[in-house]
């Protein structure tokens, strides 16, 4: 690879001064995209800040009503975690089926919330779930943090430090995965609350979305069938190699049902 | 810069460039060959190695990460420490035949351990979802299968004893 510098501040300020003082600096917590896309030499940065060394990023609390989980938490811990098992079991169901077990060891929720790949398993459970970005600076609601492909609402120099879930009644995740890279070719997320159901799409378009006619029709019942005619418009979705719009579009239908029985399970 | 780690029992430090892969770290500086180097692209598994205990790939670990953990390459695996016996799970491999070419057998063997270290009770189900990250083009995976289901309850009876 090519050369790059490499820093390991101890605290968050120290971090965010680097990143914004070094030119083409990249954070780094579980390197799980980061590095091969430096492999594939799509990046290049001049330096990585890596964020191992910060204490109390990592670990899951139980606050009563919200569960947090810290930004360099391994998407393992949050899998095997009795705690997300517990109180949101759709959850940790959707951290078990991202990548595979060496992914799961090194990548965190962190890495994978900031770097809002199209087609990444977690914007979806952060989405779904209305979850709250807490960043060194400031705390965002998930609708407001998600700008489509590799877009969030972070700015320069800000950290993600946590994610704080609200605890559903119930939640579900459904995945049809792509069979080489495991990633969600169609990942549905749905999660009932006391005031409505939430429906989170990733992989079919550019940015992970919500669905709001499932939403009222889970709202009304909460049981497979009241998805199941519903069909969404193929408008924006993605026609690639894998699978056209309108087959993502049958799938998001088709994961939209099985969401809601593994929430119902 | 400098890291030191402990690799499969001995404390090591060695000098290297922050961009250096563990792979690389492995093969070309420590001479330790038996981590392979499939795809390099993170996704055939056959550089598996146990990372503080986890499964990590060591084509997309940066030498970094070492400084102060536990490395255990396919060359410290074993069987009872100083026996010069295999690992369980290798004999495994041998008994059931879960290897053609062997190219992906070290990280198989890494991952294969790592999964039965961490759930006893292991299903057929629980072995396939486990494999997912380690690809093998010879046998079509049913011997591998039958291997790690056989190596996890030999590493629990050993365990029992």
């Amino acid at each position: 690879m090519k050369p790059f510098a490499y820093h390991q501040p101890a605290r968050i300020p120290d971090a965010a001064k680097l990143l914004t003082s070094i030119e083409d600096s990249k954070l780094v917590a579980g390197g799980m995209t980061l590095i091969p896309t430096i492999k594939q030499r799509l990046a290049n940065p001049a330096a990585l800040i890596d964020l191992s060394k910060l204490g109390n990023l990592s670990g899951i609390t139980d606050d009563g009503a919200t569960v947090t989980i810290g930004a360099m938490t391994p998407h393992a811990v949050v899998a095997a975690s009795e705690l997300v098992q517990t109180k949101i079991p759709g959850l940790s169901a959707l951290a078990s089926m991202i990548g595979d077990p060496a992914v799961r060891s090194r990548g965190t929720i962190g890495g994978s919330v900031a770097n809002n790949d199209p087609a990444a398993d977690y914007p979806a459970g952060v989405l779904g779930l209305g979850a709250t970005i807490v960043t060194s600076t400031r705390q965002i609601a998930a609708d407001k943090f998600f700008l489509g492909l590799f877009e969030t609402a972070l700015e320069s120099g800000e950290i993600i430090t946590a994610i704080r879930f609200p605890v559903p009644l119930k939640a579900g995740y459904a995945k049809f995965k792509a069979p080489a890279s495991r990633y969600a070719l169609v990942g549905v997320f749905v999660a009932k609350f006391a005031d409505g159901v939430r429906v989170a799409v990733t992989g079919a378009g550019p940015g992970v979305f919500r669905v709001p006619p499932m939403e009222a029709s889970l709202s009304e019942n909460f049981d497979p069938t009241a998805v199941a005619a519903i069909r969404i418009d193929t408008d924006g979705l993605t026609s690639d190699i894998h699978a056209e719009a309108d087959y993502r579009a049958h799938l998001v239908t088709v994961m939209a049902k099985r969401a809601v029985e593994a929430a119902l399970s | 810069m400098q890291i030191s780690f402990t690799l499969n029992g001995r404390p090591t430090t060695v000098e290297a460039a922050p961009a250096t892969l563990v792979s690389e770290l492995l093969r070309e500086q420590l001479h330790l060959t038996g981590t392979h180097i499939g795809c390099d692209t993170s996704q055939c598994g056959a550089c598996v190695v146990h990372l503080d205990g986890l499964p990590v790939k060591s084509c997309t670990l940066l030498a970094p990460a070492l400084d102060g953990a536990t490395l255990l390459t396919i060359e410290g695996l074993q069987g009872a420490p100083g026996s010069n016996q295999m690992h369980p799970m290798q004999e495994a491999f041998r008994e059931h035949h879960g290897l053609q070419c062997g190219f992906c057998t070290p990280g198989m063997l890494m991952t294969a351990v790592a999964l039965a270290a961490e759930k006893p009770d292991l299903t057929e189900a629980d072995v396939r979802h486990g494999l997912e990250g380690n690809i093998c083009r010879c046998t079509g995976y049913q011997n591998i299968v039958i291997s790690v289901m056989a190596g996890a309850a030999a590493m629990n009876a050993a365990k029992g004893e």
